[in-house]
C-alpha cells in the first residue's frame, strides 16, 4: 500500500451557509462563501504551490508562492487570502505566474541547505516544490542567515528543531497560537537574523506542551518527529482512534512494514476526525511506545498462590484454569460468588462480551466497569433529569457558547484537545467562569482570562450550584417559557430553590466564595444568549456527586440552556471509552442502552438471543465486590484492563479484598499492582492491535482499527468468549463487526450502527436511529429523552469527611497533562521527561506553617494510611487544600483516600480526604515496600 | 452507605422519603446487600438511620 499524506487544501473551509461558483483553470467548482481561491482550486483538484499556507491555519499571505490571476482583477493576488466570489474566473498557471514563483522560490532556496536531510528523506517540501515550479538552479549567491548557525535543539523527547532547515514561514508559530492556543513560539529577530524561538530557551524548558501541532504544520524538516529521523518516512497509514482521554481523537497511524513486523513511525491527528479536527496532545501524538515496551506481557501466566512465582503456560491451560476455578467457586459458594470488571480502555465490543459472559455465562449480574470510580454519577444524574446517561452536545458546540461554566475540570491537562477548542472560543470573546478550588491554567493563561474564578471549598459543589440557580430564579433570570413547556416539578423546584437558604449569602460560609462574586457569576451565566456547562471529576467524585450532576441539569433547564448548539451539560470523560463502556451494559443494574435489568421486556430480548434466563436483580458494584470478598461471599473476579489496586480508593482495603479471593484473573498489558494479587494473568492488547469501536464523551462512535495483529495472539473479546465457552456457555463471534451487529440489533440507540456505516460516515454520535441515520450531535432538541426534563430538589448534604485537628487539610487528586491515570501506559514512554513522580502541591501559608519548601520529601497521612512524596509550594492552591496526582504506584496516592463515596453510585470521594502533611526524613516503609514490589512484579517475572 | 442514602432523602415527607429510599435500594443494591440491611435492622443495629430502618420495611 502506497503512503499518501492527508490532502492539504491550503486554507480552512469557508464558514458561509451560502455557496458561490468559481471557475479555476477551466474547472467549475461550488464552494461555501468565504472559501479562499486556494482552497477552491484544491477542491477542484488543482494544487496551487504554497509554503506559508496549510488548511489547519488561517491564511497568512506571506510566502507569495500561491499567486494567481483573476479575470477582471489587476495584478496577481495571493490565492490563500483572496476569497471566492460568485462567477470568479481564476488562472493558476501562466508564464507570468511561473516566472514570479520561480523568482520567489529561488530566494527561499538561497536560505535553505542544499544538502537538506529532510528533502532527501521526504518530509521537506522545498526541493519537491522547487521542481514543481521549475527551479533547477539558483541564480543568487547563497545567504547564511543566523539560524543556519543556531543550535540544533533535540531537548524535546519526541521531535527535533533544526533551525538550518527553517524558512521562517511562521506556520509553527501560528499552529501553536491558533490550533493549540499556547503561544509558546515566536519569530525572534528581523531579516537574516529572524528565527523561530520557543521563548528564548530550548523546547523542553519552554512553555511548549508538545502537542505536535507545530511539527505537523512545518513544511520543511525544521521540526521533525525523532521517529521519522530514526526510521524514515512511513509507507502506509491506518485510520484509528486514540486510547487515552475521553476526547477520543482520530489519528492516522503512519507505519512501515506489515503484520508482526509493523513499526509505527508516527501518529498524525486526522483532519477529518470529528472530535479533534486535526489536533492532538502529547499523549495521543507521541506516547504510543508502551505497546512495544519490554515490560509488555505476551504470554499467559498462572500460579496457585499469590506467593508463588508466575509460570508461563499456554492459552488453553490458562483459560482452563480460569474456567475450572470459577466453576469450583460457584459450586461451593453459589452462582453469585464470582463476577467481572470491564475497562473503559477496551472497545465497545470487548466490554459488551464481558457483561454478556457475566450475565449469561456466570448467571449473575456482578459486572461493573471502571466508570464506577469516575463518571457513574453522570450516568445517574443525567438519566434522572434528562432521561439518558450522556452529555448533551458535540465538542464543536462550544464554538457557539457565549458563557462557559467550567466546574471541577482542568481541560488543559486532562482533555487538552478540547481545551484548545475552548480557548479558541474564549479568544473570540466568550466569557469563562471557573469553579474549582485550584487556580487552574484556564483561570489565566496567554490570551485567556476567566471572568470569574470561584475557588470552592472541596465538598461544597451542591451548595454552589443551588446558589447559582437561586440567583437565576430570585432575580427573574430564568426561562419561564422553557420551564412551562419542557420540564416537570417546576413549581416544587422553584419554591425549593428560591428559599433564602440557597442564596449566595447563605452558602458563603460553605463554599468560601464571596456572595457578591457568586451573584455576578450567576447573572453572567443566566443572562447570556448561550451558556454551556462543562465538568469533570471535580463534580462526580464526591459524596454528593450524583446530586451535583442533577443540580447542574437543573441550572441548565432553569435558564433554558438545553437543546441547541452552544449550551448544554457536558461531562468531560476521563478515559477514551467511559461513555461506551457504560453504554454497553457494564453496570450491574443495567443492560446495554441504560435499560434496567428488572425490565421483563428488555431481559427477554437478551434471553432470546443468548439462550439463557437472566437474573432480574442488580448485581454487585466494584466496592460491593470488595466488601463481599471480605465477608466471604464473593470469591473470584475477572478484571479486564483495570488496575484496581492502584486506582481505587483505600488501597489497603482493596488489597485485603483481593487477597481474600480464591481466584483473581487479570487481563492487561502489564503486570500491574493488581496482578501482584492475581492467580492468572491473561495478556491483553493495546489499542494499536484492537479492532472495534470507542465512544467518546460526545457520544461519538469511532472506529478502532488494528495497526498490527495482537502481539499475544488473541483479540481480547476472543479471550472472554473462550472463558465463557470453557465454563459451558457457548459464546462465539466471528469478528468484532459481528458483535457490533448484535449491539445494534438489541440496543435502540445503536440501531443504525455497523462497522460498514462507520467506515462510510467516519463517525456517528448516538442515538443513531431511523429518525437520525447519521447520528445526533445535539440531544434533547424540542423535548427530552424522558419526555419532560425533571427538576430535582437537590438538597445540600455535607460530606462526613471533614478536616479536624488531627487532619486539618483537605486532599484533592487529579491528573497532569503528560501522564495518564495509573500511568501504566505513559510511564513506559518518554513522557517521564516531564513528570517522573507525583508531587504534592501545597499553599505557601500551609507550607510555611509546617516548615515545608519546594522539593522537600513530605509525609501525607489520612485516617486510613500514609505515603511520602515531594512537595511543591504553589499559590494556585487555596489555603487548607493540597493536591496530588496518582500516576505513580511508588507514591500510592490512594493509600490515603477513603471509603467515602457518592450516595447514589458508590463513586469514590477522591476529591475530599482529610489529611495532615509534614516533613519526612525518608521514604516511608509503605513506599519502599511498594517500590520493592513493583520492581519484583514488573521486571523479575518477565518471561 | 445506606445511611448516606437516607440523608439524601431526609428533607422529604416521611412516607415519600421511605418510599424513595426503598426504591433506590431495590434499583441499585444487590439482594445480598439488602438482606444484610434487613438483618441489621432486625438485630436492632443502632448505627442504622431511623429513616433507613423504616424504608427497609418497604423493600
Amino acid at each position: 500500500m502506497t503512503y499518501v499524506p492527508e490532502a492539504d487544501l491550503g486554507t480552512p473551509a469557508g464558514r458561509g451557509t451560502e455557496t458561490v461558483r468559481v471557475t479555476v483553470d477551466g474547472r467549475t467548482v461550488e464552494v461555501s462563501a468565504g472559501t479562499s481561491v486556494m482552497r477552491a482550486a484544491g477542491e477542484a483538484g488543482i494544487n496551487v504551490p504554497k509554503l506559508c499556507a496549510t488548511d489547519s491555519l488561517e491564511a497568512f499571505g506571506s510566502c507569495r508562492m500561491c499567486l494567481v490571476e483573476v479575470d477582471g482583477v489587476r495584478g496577481t493576488p495571493a490565492s490563500c487570502t483572496t476569497p471566492c466570489t460568485d462567477g470568479m474566473v481564476v488562472t493558476t498557471q501562466s508564464d507570468e505566474l511561473g516566472r514570479l514563483r520561480r523568482g520567489v522560490m529561488e530566494l527561499y532556496l538561497t536560505d535553505h541547505p542544499a544538502d537538506c536531510a529532510g528533502c532527501a528523506r521526504g518530509n521537506c517540501e522545498m526541493q519537491a516544490l522547487a521542481a514543481t515550479v521549475g527551479v533547477a538552479e539558483v541564480r543568487y549567491p547563497r545567504r547564511e542567515p543566523a539560524r543556519q548557525h543556531a543550535s540544533y535543539d533535540e531537548t524535546n523527547p519526541y521531535f527535533a528543531y533544526d533551525p538550518a532547515a527553517c524558512i521562517v514561514c511562521s506556520r509553527c508559530v501560528r499552529a501553536c497560537a491558533e490550533t493549540q492556543g499556547t503561544f509558546a513560539l515566536t519569530v525572534a529577530g528581523r531579516g537574516l537574523e529572524s528565527a523561530i524561538s520557543p521563548g528564548g530557551t530550548d523546547f523542553l524548558s519552554s512553555e511548549c506542551v508538545s502537542c505536535g501541532a507545530c511539527v505537523q504544520a512545518c513544511p520543511t524538516s525544521a521540526l521533525t518527529e525523532k521517529s521519522v529521523i530514526d526510521l524514515g518516512m512511513p509507507t502506509r497509514a491506518v485510520d484509528t482512534t486514540c486510547a487515552y482521554c475521553g476526547v477520543g481523537c482520530s489519528f492516522r497511524a503512519e507505519v512501515q512494514g506489515q503484520g508482526d513486523g509493523t513499526r509505527v513511525v508516527r501518529m498524525i491527528p486526522s483532519k477529518t476526525g470529528g472530535a479533534n479536527e486535526g489536533h492532538s496532545c502529547v499523549k495521543g501524538r507521541f506516547a504510543y511506545g508502551y505497546a512495544h515496551h519490554p515490560d509488555r506481557q505476551l504470554h499467559p501466566l498462572v500460579r496457585d498462590s499469590i506467593d508463588d512465582e508466575w509460570r508461563v503456560v499456554t492459552w488453553e491451560e490458562a483459560i482452563a484454569k480460569v474456567a475450572s476455578g470459577f466453576k469450583a467457586i460457584q459450586d461451593e459458594y453459589g452462582i453469585g460468588a464470582i463476577g467481572g470488571i470491564s475497562s473503559s480502555r477496551c472497545t465497545n465490543e470487548e466490554v459488551y462480551v464481558v457483561q454478556q459472559m457475566v450475565r449469561a455465562g456466570f448467571g449473575n449480574n456482578n459486572v461493573d466497569t471502571c466508570a464506577r470510580v469516575c463518571h457513574s454519577p453522570t450516568g445517574y444524574g443525567l438519566k434522572q433529569t434528562f432521561g439518558t446517561s450522556a452529555g448533551t452536545q458535540d465538542f464543536a458546540s462550544v464554538a457557539d457558547a457565549d458563557v462557559i461554566l467550567l466546574i471541577g475540570a482542568n481541560p488543559t491537562d486532562a482533555h487538552p484537545v478540547f481545551a484548545s477548542r475552548m480557548k479558541r472560543r474564549l479568544r473570540e470573546g466568550a466569557r469563562l467562569i471557573v469553579a474549582d478550588p485550584r487556580r487552574i491554567d484556564l483561570v489565566r493563561s496567554p490570551h485567556v482570562q476567566a471572568a470569574y474564578h470561584l475557588p470552592l471549598q472541596p465538598g461544597s459543589n451542591v451548595a454552589f450550584v443551588n446558589a447559582m440557580a437561586n440567583v437565576a430564579v430570585t432575580e427573574g433570570l430564568y426561562d419561564a417559557a422553557f420551564l412551562r413547556e419542557r420540564c416537570e416539578n417546576v413549581d416544587g423546584y422553584l419554591a425549593f430553590i428560591a428559599d433564602p437558604q440557597h442564596s449566595p449569602e447563605s452558602v458563603e460560609p460553605i463554599t468560601g466564595v464571596p456572595a457578591a462574586t457568586l451573584r455576578e457569576a450567576a447573572r453572567l451565566y443566566a443572562s447570556a444568549r448561550n451558556s454551556a456547562i462543562y465538568y469533570g471529576l471535580g463534580v462526580t467524585e464526591h459524596s454528593q456527586g450524583s446530586t451535583m450532576v442533577m443540580g447542574m441539569a437543573n441550572l441548565a433547564m432553569v435558564t433554558g440552556n438545553i437543546g441547541r448548539r452552544g449550551v448544554g451539560v457536558n461531562p468531560l470523560r476521563g478515559q477514551n471509552n467511559v461513555q461506551g463502556s457504560c453504554d454497553m451494559g457494564s453496570f450491574p443494574h443495567e443492560l446495554p442502552g441504560y435499560r434496567h435489568i428488572s425490565g421483563d421486556d428488555v431481559r427477554a430480548i437478551y434471553e432470546q438471543r443468548w439462550g439463557r434466563v437472566l437474573d432480574p436483580e442488580p448485581g454487585l458494584r466494584i466496592p460491593n465486590m470488595f466488601d463481599a470478598a471480605l465477608t466471604g461471599t464473593f470469591r473470584g473476579v475477572y478484571i479486564q484492563g483495570e488496575d484496581l489496586a492502584q486506582s481505587d480508593p483505600n488501597t489497603q482495603h482493596v488489597q485485603a479484598a483481593l487477597r481474600a479471593m480464591d481466584l483473581v484473573v487479570v487481563q492487561d498489558l502489564f503486570l500491574n499492582e493488581t496482578a501482584r494479587l492475581a492467580h492468572v494473568f491473561l495478556p491483553g492488547t493495546s489499542f494499536l492491535e484492537k479492532d472495534g469501536t470507542f465512544t467518546n464523551a460526545e457520544r461519538r462512535i469511532n472506529r478502532v482499527r488494528p495497526v498490527f495483529p495482537p502481539r499475544q495472539g488473541k483479540d481480547e473479546w476472543q479471550i472472554t468468549c473462550e472463558i465463557a465457552q470453557a465454563m459451558g456457555y457457548p459464546m462465539r463471534y466471528e469478528n468484532a463487526a459481528e458483535i457490533m451487529d448484535e449491539i445494534a440489533a438489541t440496543t435502540p440507540t445503536f440501531a443504525g450502527v455497523s462497522f460498514a456505516a462507520l467506515d462510510a460516515e467516519g463517525s456517528m454520535q448516538w442515538p443513531v436511529t431511523a429518525a437520525a441515520p447519521h447520528g445526533t450531535p445535539t440531544m434533547h432538541v424540542g423535548g427530552f429523552v424522558r419526555g419532560k426534563g425533571l427538576l430535582v430538589e437537590t438538597v445540600y448534604v455535607p460530606t462526613t469527611e471533614r478536616s479536624n485537628r488531627r487532619y486539618p487539610l483537605i486532599l484533592t487528586t487529579g491528573r497532569i497533562l503528560t501522564q495518564y491515570n495509573v500511568g501504566s501506559q505513559t510511564r513506559r514512554t518518554d513522557n517521564n521527561a516531564w513528570h517522573l513522580e507525583d508531587i504534592l502541591e501545597i499553599h505557601p501559608a500551609d507550607a510555611e506553617m509546617r516548615g515545608i519548601s519546594t522539593g522537600d520529601l513530605v509525609q501525607l497521612s489520612s485516617r486510613v494510611g500514609s505515603t511520602t512524596l515531594r512537595a511543591r509550594v504553589s499559590s494556585r492552591m487555596p489555603p487548607g487544600v493540597v493536591y496530588t496526582t496518582f500516576h505513580h504506584p511508588v507514591t500510592g496516592a490512594n493509600v490515603v483516600t477513603t471509603e467515602n463515596s457518592d450516595w447514589a453510585t458508590n463513586c469514590p470521594e477522591y476529591k475530599v480526604t482529610a489529611v495532615q502533611v509534614g516533613v519526612a526524613n525518608a521514604r516511608g516503609e509503605t513506599d519502599l515496600e511498594a517500590e520493592r514490589r513493583r520492581a519484583g512484579v514488573e521486571y523479575a517475572h518477565t518471561p | 452507605m445506606g445511611n448516606d442514602i437516607a440523608r439524601q432523602f431526609a428533607h422529604l415527607p416521611y412516607d415519600k422519603a421511605t418510599a424513595a429510599i426503598a426504591t433506590h435500594l431495590r434499583t441499585f443494591w444487590d439482594p445480598r446487600m439488602r438482606n444484610a440491611l434487613r438483618r441489621a435492622v432486625a438485630a436492632g443495629d443502632s448505627d442504622v438511620d431511623p429513616l433507613l430502618r423504616d424504608a427497609t420495611a418497604k423493600l
